[in-house]
């Protein structure tokens, strides 16, 4: 089973705390992949503007790193940080890559003044070509994300080793947000693009466990002909792109997620505040319901954090801390590793109707129930 | 050789070893009751009168010769008209296990005379082909082993409920609702529906039966049965009454029993459950209905609005159409308006190479609110035998392509579709309606399963029995005669309907437990299946296991 760690705080902070959480639950998982999602950077050689878009991904060879080059150029970027890793080769244990690269760019000045929606589409299809464009090359060029304030890396092994290799305990990354997968191989290859994060226009989550409505809901995803909606290597990835339907396609708040891929039963419907609209959208979404066994961590654009979990709750996982820093875990041991000094007494453990909050501001923890009242106006 | 003029001999002339069932009476064991005979739905048994020969061995003396005694037996008489259909019902009667008839396995020598008078075979019942299904050779195989703690069929919470009708896709469901726009209706039906048999076809006493059978499941189990109708329209106190919440109303080309149903609507307690416009069946596809003279009794003659005991025969199409673009645009529309657009209505074809463009072309349509696709194994009550046997196209692979095409356009959850045909032939009706589901079907319709389920229709795919069309059906399950139908007591039909629905309810949960899946029906889970034939595994799109 795959472990998560997500660690949000007021203060940026190292990814290498959230790999020492990952190092407390390590028995859960098997050193096929591990991702780390980070948002709201800091480095320790650039002032960041957060609104340059940075790439982030794996060059396999120089080749590739040069058309990568050639490719934004010619798309008007121009390359503002380009972050070098202080590579420790000798704790790499599988392929030797050429490059894992983290840069910022400025947009083409065409989109400076573009309505968000035109720049969040050229973003995505940036980044949906490169990824073709390595994958017509023999795989030489992975690229995991391209939005601003978002860093992403994936690699196979183990994530300690990994955080060592690329030497994250030097501080020369920091993050509001870290999200971090170790991944159990469950049934798809070992694959970059397998590992968890999945990011999509800014959303991003993980998942442990298994998507056993994987297929319908891959084939339904697929029929949306929205170009970021492909890939698939890993079962989890349709979470994230349900997450950004609901978001981003039909516009309903993140509440609705929970409504989405965990409907309430129709006799409980029955009793809902807006069970007549929630039925509907039951009908309309049936296909993007889960069965789980699933507890889903994400994070969207605004740094605001979540937690839900399957219809059952067959998957465990926690939220705690305090005041300014939250973290969520699988494992209970993630979250006393993250923030050891906060009151255990007061972490929870979402049941199935909840979906755990954590809004920008970090100060305290929403906990929405699915039975609660839709906040939408339309619903009513 | 002696010449036999004397002995009556004819062209058409058959013993009984010709016969497909041969009757095996014990006169050890015969009481001479004479249960057997006057249970006889073909008359076929008679009492005979036969001698015996009793030889003298009388050693020691040169005396020779027999002595004769008389003996009373039970024969089968050996006319087409009164041939054993092998429905057995002599040896359910029997008190003392002295008559059954068996298949004869030599020769069928019937199938060479039963076109007498000119009259083509006609025949109810299915289509008489043995062994196992495609269906039944599907396996559920993508079990949960890794990382899932299995689901428990037992005591977890499964909701194995689908739709029927039309439905929206996700943002124009969002722009409708604040627009205020009309929200295509559905129900949430049991993705197991009772197919469409029509009042007339069926006895009175089974129609309610079912109808009882299915308002208790509904009502007291939980599981949202549905029933259609079929052609010939719906008893005039059902469609006043709450049930009629249960019954999807079909309407064929012989629009039998419409009449009653528009005088009737504004009269009506609840809408309908949906519409079913039959333009094909999977049984006799090119063929109506088929309501023959024995069963158009005085109630069903009043109910159709037809003088009684004349043939009923449909027209293979709908007169007032030109073609199924038009009775998209015309018939949908018409009945979707006649309910206020509060019902949802579907065609019923019978599956065929042009389904596909029949669904295109619903797709387009948005008052379609899915596409019912009968399949070849499909029964019937009356038919053509040649019909029956070869004329028609099996129901998964056509159900697979319809749902691989929708899925390309992303409309996979907005029409749904529905399989019907062969569904639970050998028994297995949930691992059967499973395997479609899986393949693409948000629902299946069963109709044989059922008669044979929850009345004991002795009909088998060894042509046993077979006899729904004349009116005769030996268990009063599809007769119109009060002397059979009163054999069939309704309460012991809902009863059954109530047992079956409960065990298909079960079958469905430890199916789909092991899968991982409990939250929604899994429709197209294609992933989830394999079968040990490869080429229908590469025709399916599924996987080849062996």
């Amino acid at each position: 089973m795959c472990r998560l760690a997500l660690k949000t705080a007021n203060d940026p902070f190292s990814p290498y705390e959230v790999l020492e959480a990952m190092e407390a639950m390590q028995e859960g998982y098997d050193g096929s992949g591990l991702g780390l999602l980070l948002r709201g950077m800091e480095f320790e050689d650039f002032i960041y503007n957060p609104r340059f878009p940075i790439l982030s991904g794996i060059a396999e060879n120089k080749k590739s790193w040069k058309r990568l080059d050639r490719f934004m150029e010619e798309r008007g970027y121009e390359l503002k940080y380009d972050h070098k890793f202080s590579m420790q080769r000798h704790h790499m244990s599988g392929k030797d890559r050429f490059r894992y690269f983290i840069r910022a760019y400025r947009m083409p000045d065409n989109f400076s003044g573009a309505p968000q929606e035109e720049r969040e589409a050229e973003m995505l299809s940036t980044r949906l070509a490169l990824r073709k464009d390595g994958e017509e090359n023999g795989g030489d060029l992975s690229v995991f994300s391209f939005w601003p304030d978002v860093a992403m890396i994936k690699e196979v092994g183990w994530p300690l080793q990994v955080g060592n290799m690329l030497s994250l305990h030097d501080g020369q990354i920091k993050s509001r947000v870290c999200m971090a997968q170790g991944r159990q191989n469950t049934n798809y290859g070992i694959n970059l693009y397998a590992c968890h994060p999945f990011f999509i226009q800014g959303i991003s989550t993980m998942t442990n466990g298994e998507n056993t409505a994987f297929v319908p809901i891959r084939d339904w995803l697929l029929g949306r002909s929205f170009p970021g909606y492909m890939g698939y290597q890993s079962d989890s990835e349709v979470f994230t792109h349900i997450l950004h339907y609901t978001l981003k396609q039909m516009k309903l708040p993140l509440e609705a997620y929970k409504h989405v891929i965990t409907p309430l039963s129709l006799t409980e419907l029955d009793k809902h505040p807006q069970g007549e609209f929630l039925k509907g959208l039951r009908n309309v979404c049936r296909r993007l319901i889960i069965d789980g066994p699933n507890a889903v961590i994400g994070t969207l654009p605004d740094e605001t954090c979540l937690l839900v979990m399957d219809h059952k709750k067959l998957r465990p996982a926690t939220v705690g801390g305090r005041e300014g820093v939250w973290a969520i875990a699988s494992e209970m041991c993630g979250v006393d590793a993250m923030i050891p000094d906060r009151n255990p007494a007061f972490d929870f453990q979402p049941m199935r109707e909840h979906t755990v909050i954590i809004p920008p501001d970090r100060k305290e923890l929403n906990i929405w129930s699915q039975f609660d009242q839709f906040p939408l106006s339309l619903a009513a | 050789m002696v010449p036999i003029r004397s002995i009556p001999i004819e062209p058409g002339s058959l013993s009984y070893p010709d016969l497909p069932w041969v009757i095996q009476h014990r006169e050890d064991r015969c009481t001479l009751c004479g249960q057997c005979t006057s249970v006889c739905p073909k008359e076929c048994l008679y009492l005979a009168y036969r001698r015996q020969r009793m030889p003298n061995l009388e050693v020691l003396s040169k005396k020779r010769g027999s002595e004769y005694r008389t003996f009373v037996g039970i024969r089968q008489r050996t006319d087409m008209k009164r041939s054993c259909i092998g429905c057995g019902m002599c040896a359910m009667v029997c008190p003392n296990e002295a008559i059954t008839p068996v298949p004869n396995t030599v020769e069928n020598r019937t199938l060479f005379f039963n076109n007498q008078k000119g009259e083509a075979y006609k025949r109810g019942g299915r289509r008489n082909t043995t062994g196992p299904t495609l269906l039944d050779r599907i396996m559920f195989d993508r079990i949960s082993m890794l990382t899932d703690p299995a689901l428990d069929a037992g005591r977890h919470e499964f909701t194995v409920s689908t739709t029927i009708g039309r439905i929206l896709s996700p943002e124009e469901y969002l722009k409708r609702k604040v627009n205020g726009g009309w929200i295509p209706p559905t129900r949430e039906v049991f993705p197991f529906i009772i197919g469409s048999m029509s009042f007339g076809a069926l006895s009175p006493n089974m129609w309610l039966g079912l109808l009882q059978g299915v308002a208790y499941c509904n009502e007291v189990l939980d599981i949202p049965v549905v029933m259609c109708t079929g052609e010939g329209g719906c008893p005039p106190w059902v469609l006043r009454s709450p049930y009629l919440k249960y019954i999807i109303l079909q309407i064929a080309s012989g629009y039998f029993g419409w009449d009653e149903i528009i005088r009737a609507i504004p009269d009506m307690q609840c809408y309908p459950a949906a519409i079913e416009i039959k333009y094909g069946q999977g049984a006799k596809p090119g063929d109506g209905g088929l309501l023959m003279w024995y069963k158009v009794s005085k109630l069903i003659a009043r109910l159709r609005g037809v003088p009684e005991g004349v043939d009923l025969p449909s027209p293979p199409v709908h007169q007032t159409l030109y073609s199924i673009e038009e009775s998209v645009m015309k018939m949908i529309q018409t009945l979707s308006m006649a309910f206020n657009h509060k019902v949802p209505v579907y065609p019923k074809i019978s599956a065929s190479t042009s389904a596909k463009s029949v669904l295109n072309n619903l797709v387009r349509n948005p008052y379609a609110g899915g596409l019912l696709i009968d399949g070849i194994d499909g029964g019937t009550g009356a038919a053509y035998s040649v019909s029956m046997d070869a004329t028609g196209h099996p129901v998964a692979s056509n159900v697979r392509e319809c749902y691989l095409d929708l899925a390309a356009q992303g409309m996979q959850n907005e029409v749904p579709i529905y399989a019907a045909g062969g569904v639970g032939k050998n028994g297995n009706v949930a691992q059967n309606g499973m395997a479609l589901v899986m393949l693409g079907a948000s629902a299946v319709h069963i109709g044989k399963y059922i008669m044979q389920s929850t009345a004991g229709c002795l009909g088998n795919e060894q042509n046993r029995c077979n006899v729904c069309n004349v009116g005769i059906c030996p268990k009063g399950i599809t007769s119109q005669n009060p002397k059979l139908y009163r054999r069939l007591d309704p309460d012991s039909v809902a009863e059954r309907v109530a047992e079956t629905y409960m065990a298909i309810r079960t079958e469905v949960k430890k199916i789909m437990a092991p899968l991982g899946r409990s939250q929604s029906l899994p429709i197209g889970m294609s992933d989830a299946i394999g079968i040990n034939d490869k080429d229908a595994a590469e025709r399916l799109q599924i996987k080849y296991v062996c």
